[in-house]
């Protein structure tokens, strides 16, 4: 297989384990070429990409804004703070006319699930999704996915444990679907509070006990606390947290393995993972920052790829 | 469907052994030089040519490396066609180097237009030259010629120039075909 089968990255579960393989052997190429003296390839030179960030972020506009530049697209930036959102425009007609402006890709990150098959529904564009709520975050997954096959070997029946606040994260589900979809098994591990009701139904085990979980995986996901997205108190306080499902150099050697440590970020260094074990040789933390701008830029080469600007009839 | 073969297994080999003596002529003992395959069918003629250069030559070392030109070519999103990358294997830099391309068909000169683009990121070379094994003639896009060449092969469009090797197809052969859906 040589071509994506969607034509907009909304999230993990619309695409297929071979459109994972294929974005995964199209990044391989591209951190080479990020690895070169000059890090630039002319492929994307007549493509503009638009990146809308309704809600904040860093990480992920600067890998998204550093894959777009390193294949010569044009990039324009909105963040909805300085906009004409706070005016009242719904996001159909922000969209549309930056599309007027002749866009063809927009990377939209939306505090709402769903924003990304919406607008994919109503625009004319290429669509990625860069987060949309506490729904999905298919980049994100895709490199947490690409650095495990990175790190060790393959995926398939690797044994990966998802740790914290699984409630609020589009990371763990996207990286649920991914995971699966390349034959790996996935645990869930955190406060009961911060575990969806249904998550079983995905084929995924809780388990409660942060050593016990330790010591059935070969790699933990330790994901931050979202403090922005709780209205409510989900655990009685950050220090009795940090004593059930924070990562710490004493835990780790109680488990008589080595296993690998993976966190999205930003890190509560303290809360869900020790500064000792963060910076450790155990840690593939930035190992993931860098996969990020390779796997975004094959995303965005794989989408544009379809875009057929030049074809015969429009010539 | 026709087939016709162009140069059989012997006069291969006589080609290869020919071109090898021309680069030693202008490259010495290749201290200066880098010898580049482009991929994916370049890489098959430069390992031939690697081979003959070191054990029947006595050359001692040269710089080889692999270049994919899939990122740079200048038909992205302009037809069906989904460009699928190769592995691109340059572990030195060709800044002030000489630098070899070794392609086993040259034909409109796209792909070596992409070439020289491609190679800028590893830096600026004094020169570049141009190896290939079949030029075909009266069907370049762009103001490329090789400077070494195996045979000349006057072609039709429809047709479609084939250079099989023994390591990947087989054997060693150069066949004319007709069988190119344009």
């Amino acid at each position: 297989m040589s071509e994506l089968s969607v034509n907009h990255l909304l999230g993990i579960k619309h695409i297929s384990a071979a459109d994972i393989q294929l974005i995964f052997e199209t990044a391989d190429h591209f951190k080479e070429v990020i690895n070169r003296p000059i890090r630039k390839v002319p492929s994307l030179r007549d493509v503009t990409i638009a990146n809308l960030f309704f809600e904040n972020s860093t990480r992920t506009r600067l890998s998204f804004e550093l894959a777009e530049k390193r294949l010569s697209a044009d990039v324009v930036n909105f963040s909805a703070s300085s906009s004409s959102v706070n005016k009242g425009e719904t996001l159909i007609d922000t969209v549309n006319n930056i599309l007027a402006m002749k866009v063809d890709m927009v990377v939209m990150r939306h505090p709402n699930p769903g924003a990304g098959v919406f607008l994919s529904k109503h625009v004319d564009a290429s669509i990625v999704n860069a987060g949309d709520g506490t729904h999905e975050h298919p980049t994100q997954a895709l490199l947490d996915t690409y650095s495990i096959r990175e790190k060790l070997g393959e995926v398939k029946g690797k044994k990966i444990v998802i740790v914290g606040d699984i409630l609020h994260s589009r990371v763990a589900l996207s990286n649920i679907f991914c995971l699966q979809k390349l034959g790996a098994e996935v645990k869930v591990c955190g406060p009961n509070t911060l575990i969806p009701q249904h998550i079983k139904s995905l084929g995924v085990e809780v388990e409660h006990n942060l050593d016990q979980a330790l010591q059935w995986c070969d790699v933990a996901n330790m994901l931050r606390v979202q403090n922005e997205r709780m209205s409510t108190r989900y655990f009685p306080s950050t220090r009795e947290y940090v004593a059930q499902f924070g990562l710490d150099k004493q835990r780790l050697e109680q488990i008589n393995k080595s296993i690998v440590i993976m966190h999205p970020g930003p890190i509560n260094r303290g809360v869900e993972i020790s500064s000792d074990i963060a910076d450790s040789h155990h840690a593939i933390i930035l190992n993931q920052v860098e996969n990020g701008v390779a796997i975004r830029m094959a995303i965005l080469y794989l989408l544009a790829s379809k875009l057929k600007h030049y074809s015969a009839e429009t010539l | 469907m026709g087939k016709k073969k162009l140069l059989n297994q012997k006069e291969i080999d006589i080609i290869l052994n020919r071109l090898a003596c021309q680069l030693i002529e202008n490259h010495d003992d290749f201290k200066e030089t880098v010898v580049i395959g482009l991929q994916p069918r370049g890489v098959f003629l430069s390992q031939r040519l690697q081979q003959l250069l070191y054990t029947v030559y006595q050359i001692e070392h040269i710089d080889f490396g692999k270049l994919d030109i899939t990122f740079y070519r200048d038909d992205f999103m302009r037809g069906n066609k989904v460009l699928q990358a190769n592995k691109t294997d340059i572990d030195f830099i060709v800044e002030n180097k000489k630098v070899v391309f070794v392609d086993d068909v040259l034909y409109t000169g796209r792909s070596i237009r992409s070439a020289l683009t491609a190679i800028q990121s590893f830096g600026r070379p004094q020169s570049i030259e141009l190896l290939t094994l079949i030029d075909r003639r009266f069907s370049r896009h762009l103001p490329i010629q090789p400077d070494y060449k195996g045979r000349q092969v006057d072609a039709i469009n429809r047709e479609r120039v084939i250079v099989s090797w023994e390591e990947n197809d087989g054997e060693d052969a150069v066949y004319l075909t007709q069988d190119r859906n344009e």
